[in-house]
Parts: structure tokens; sequence; C-alpha cells
């Protein structure tokens, strides 16, 4: 076959594909897997928000909207936002619904970054924030975090970055991988850094409603922040709605002019199905959502019971559906503990180098998952570290 | 104790949950939860553990029957002492008072509609007190104890999702 990659962009032929992506195929054709590698919830959208647009469909409801969403629902995450948070937007020119999380960033970081300009991102985080920045035509610079600061990116580690070129700034807590989230105290400190050194902050708060222990800031709601932050949410996480890719960016209007003008060429708007449900969700979704987020609690306490018993170092994960234990000391890299670990017991999880380098010597475990299918995961865990621990005695005995 | 709800609601979803699962997912100890579960169980808040069948896909036919029950409630004792005459019968899955224009409704099963139509003619409507029945014979189950029968919605996940 005629090769064509002399005729790609170079940006994007050069680009490392996810490192996910790997490892999804290795679990894929692997039989009898207990995934613990899942990054949605293992809910199925809740029946209220199906039928809703189950019944929209039915009258019709097939067309375009407004580039920046139907007026109700934007209006619905204005209220919904203004009483979560005490933050407001206006919904006729300050909130642009969207393609998920997903195309708000791509379109935030499209609409700010020009050419070699630097953004700076915590890592281990999900795995768009550098690809896009990249895409974007920016560079990428990765801060490290790591357990000894519960994966928490520091003020002066924000301000030691900062270069002439620096533009933004991503936050993602609740954090996907290590479900860190960010004191309100380091909070105001980084804000103090953003508003000093004229950083625009993009904040990805996808995992909002996820919070289990306290209550979650909002950087839009922080003294001075709401004008200089893009906020980015959406549907997903907390009302289970992955599939339906629906979120939305909220900040001052310049940004989500800028961002609108894109989204209008590229994408024209999200679709009106998953609005609608959208709209259900914030209307009559909340019940169902704190069943599943109390859910979420109860597992979270049990894979940190269980990472305990079987030795594995874990900060206690504040927020998301994640938990990031430490599994260096056995000996092994990230990738090979989850490789062995997925061939010897089946069980998935993700190598925490899939993340950021600083990911390495961790496992991100995802606790969205039944109490069944987890304490089988958990039980098989144990027994892997078990052996792995004898044969590391032995191999010390016998050298 | 302020922990019973949300114990009780664990062991509603599913009584299988081991004593050691349940302490660790509501951050207690495990002597803590059997100690609760023992006096729920004493006070009569926790009844029994039992298990939902589709006894269809079991292989064994069963046919229930919602019977509305129109019953003249009796000085002192009201509708209690019919209800209790009814429920004894272990033909009787459950009885409920409710309102509107009958007064019980009553779920009866047997093994062919033969002998549930039996208990009704017989046991019953012959019954004191009781004025009439009107008997529906269930022809589908399609959810039950909030169970769904066949459920078509399986775990479509992707294996590894970033």
């Amino acid at each position: 076959m005629t090769s064509w990659t002399h005729a790609l962009n170079p940006v994007v032929r050069d680009m490392p594909p996810s490192g996910i992506r790997r490892f999804f195929d290795l679990v894929a054709a692997t039989k009898g897997v207990v995934s613990l590698g899942v990054g949605e919830p293992d809910f199925v959208t809740p029946w209220h928000i199906r039928e809703a647009c189950i019944y929209a469909l039915g009258r019709g409801y097939t067309r375009y909207t407004s580039n920046l969403g139907m007026p109700e629902l934007r209006q619905a995450i204005a209220g919904y936002l203004e009483e979560l948070y005490g933050v407001r937007y206006n919904a006729e020119r300050e909130i642009l619904v969207t393609v998920g999380v997903s195309e708000a960033l791509d379109l935030a970081l499209r609409a700010i970054v020009c050419p070699g300009e630097e953004v700076l991102i915590p890592e281990p985080c999900y795995v768009s924030y550098a690809p896009c920045t990249t895409l974007a035509g920016g560079v990428p610079v990765l801060l490290p975090t790591g357990p000894e600061n519960g994966f928490q990116v520091e003020a002066a580690q924000i301000e030691a970055a900062i270069t002439p070129r620096t533009k933004a700034l991503v936050l993602c807590y609740p954090n996907n991988p290590t479900g860190a989230v960010l004191d309100r105290s380091r909070l105001l400190e980084i804000a103090e850094v953003a508003r000093a050194r004229d950083l625009i902050v993009i904040s990805d708060e996808i995992y909002d409603r996820l919070t289990y222990d306290g209550e979650h800031t909002c950087v839009a709601a922080l003294p001075g922040m709401r004008d200089r932050t893009i906020l980015l949410n959406g549907f997903s996480k907390a009302y289970a709605m992955t599939g339906w890719r629906i979120g939305y960016a909220c900040g001052h209007p310049d940004f989500i002019g800028a961002m609108t003008k894109i989204h209008q060429y590229t994408m024209l708007c999200a679709p009106i199905t998953a609005q609608v449900a959208a709209l259900e969700a914030l209307k009559n979704g909340r019940g169902e959502m704190e069943k599943m987020v109390a859910q979420y609690n109860r597992r979270r306490r049990l894979v940190l019971q269980a990472f305990r018993e079987m030795g594995l170092p874990c900060i206690t994960p504040r927020g998301a559906f994640y938990a990031f234990p430490y599994v260096g000391h056995t000996g092994l890299s990230s990738e090979a503990f989850a490789e062995r670990l997925l061939q010897q017991e089946k069980v998935a999880v993700v190598p925490g180098t899939a993340f950021g380098p600083s990911g390495e010597g961790f496992i991100r475990c995802s606790y969205a998952a039944s109490v069944s299918q987890l304490s089988e995961a958990l039980q098989r865990m144990a027994r892997f570290l078990q052996r792995l621990t004898r044969a590391k005695v032995a191999s010390a005995a016998g050298g | 104790m302020e922990r019973d709800a949300e114990l009780l609601e664990l062991l509603e979803a599913d009584s299988r949950l081991s004593h050691k699962q349940l302490a660790d997912m509501l951050g207690m100890q495990e002597e803590q939860v059997a100690e609760r579960i023992r006096v729920l169980e004493e006070e009569g808040a926790i009844l029994c553990y039992r298990t939902v069948v589709n006894w269809e896909k079991a292989g064994r036919e069963k046919v229930y029957a919602f019977i509305k029950v129109k019953v003249m409630p009796q000085r002192d004792v009201g509708f209690d002492a019919v209800a209790e005459r009814i429920y004894r019968f272990p033909e009787v899955n459950s009885v409920y008072l409710v309102s509107g224009d009958y007064d019980l409704a009553v779920l009866a099963e047997g093994e062919s509609m033969k002998e549930v139509a039996h208990f009704v003619a017989t046991k019953l409507s012959t019954i004191d007190g009781v004025v009439s029945t009107s008997t529906h014979f269930v022809l589908k189950a399609y959810k039950q104890e909030g169970v769904i029968l066949e459920d078509t919605e399986k775990n479509k996940r992707l294996v590894v999702t970033p």
C-alpha cells in the first residue's frame, strides 16, 4: 500500500497516540477481564432523562439549535451554577453548549493560544490537555505533581514555570486520574498568581459533583477570577451521560464569543437530542444523581480499605471515581505492573504513565464498577501482590 | 442509629453483601455492622433475606392473580380481622388495604390457574365479611420487587477508556 505519511501535517503525524489506546488493545484481546480501567460511570443514564429525550424526538426535536445551544438549556445552566457556586453567567452571551467538555476544551485553547504560547498543565492529568494545546499551535508545559502534595499543584510551582510566553493554566480538579481535589486555600494562592501574572485559567470541573469530603470550590467563583476563567463542565460524569456528548463552557463574553465563532464553523451546534436530555437532567436529575454519588462514595471506601489491607499505599481520593495507588515498591514499572496484572489475574487497570510522566509508579483504578466486580478485582489484585512479594522475598533469600 | 437507613438500603438492594463489605462501604467496623444488623433483625426492621426468582427461567410454571376484595368492615377490628384470615393462607403472597373502590388488594399464587381459581372460590370469597372478589390473572411479569425480569440494558462500556 502506498504511504501517505509524507502528506500528513507533521504536527499530527508526530503526535504520539494516547497511551491508553495500546493498553485498550491488550485488554480487549484478553478474555474474562474484570476492568477497573473504565473512565465512565457504570450506571446507565437515569431513565427519566432518556425518556424525556425519546418524548422530544417524538415531537420532532430533530433540528439545529442556536449555535450557543437552546436558550432554555443555557438558562438552566446559569441557574444551576448560580445556585451551586454563586457564580453568575449571562445565558445570552456567556454560556456555550458544546459537544462534551472535549470540544469545549479544544475551543478554549484554540480561541486563546497563539503560535508558540505556553500552556501550563499539571500532570498526571486527563490525556487531552497537552495534545489539544499542541494542535492549537501552543506549547504544553507540564507541571509534575506527586503524592507528597496529594497531587495538588502549588502556586509556587506555577509561578516558577511562567515565562513571557505563558498564556494559560489548565486545572482539572477533582482530578482524573488521581482523585485529588484542590484545597480552597491552595486555589486562592493559585488565583493570586493568575491575577498577578495575567494568566487565563481553563478549569475543567467535569467531576465537581463527585466530591466526597467537603465541598467543591468552583475556580470561577473565587474573588477576581470569574472573568479570567473559562469554566468547562458537562453532564457525562454526574448524570452518567458520557455517550450523549454534551457539555458547556462559561466565561467572559470575549472568550465565549471567540469560542462560538470556531464552534459555529466546525460544529454548528451540539446535538439537539443531547441538549433536551441535559435540560431534563438539570431540571429533575438531582435525586438520582445524588444516589449515584453516594454509591461511588461507598465503593471508594471499599477500594481504599482493600488497598490498605493489601499494602498498597494510596492517597485518599477526595473526588472523581479513581484511586491512584503506588505500585513502585514492587520493583515493577506502572506498565509492567499493569501488564502482568492483566496477564496473570485478568484485572485491567491503567498505567499511571498514560496520564503523564509523574504517573510512573502508579496505576489508575476506576471504582465506577459494581461492588461484586470491585470485590472480585480487589481479591485478584491482593493475590497478585502476594505472589509478587513472595517472589521478591524468595529471590532476596536465594541471592 | 444514623447509618441504619444506609445500611438497610444496601441490604435491601443486595442482602448477600458480607459484613466486611458493608463495613468497608459505610466506613464502619465489621463488628459494628454485625451488631446493627442483629438489632435491626430483633426489632423486626429486617424481616428476612430472600431471592427474587424468575420461575419461568427456572422451568417451573407459577400462576399469579391480583384479587380485588370488597370487605364489610367489622366493629372494633375494622378490616384487620378479615385481612388476617386472608393473609394466613400460604397461597397468598401479599395483602394491602387500599383506598378506592375496593378494600383489599390480594396477590395470590399457585401452580395453575385452576388451583388459584379454586382457592378464590372456596376459601377467599367464602370468608365472613368478604362481600365480593374480582380476580385478575397475571399474563406476564415485567418487573417484580423492583427488579426488571428481562433486562436488556447490559453493560456496553468499552473495557478501557481515558
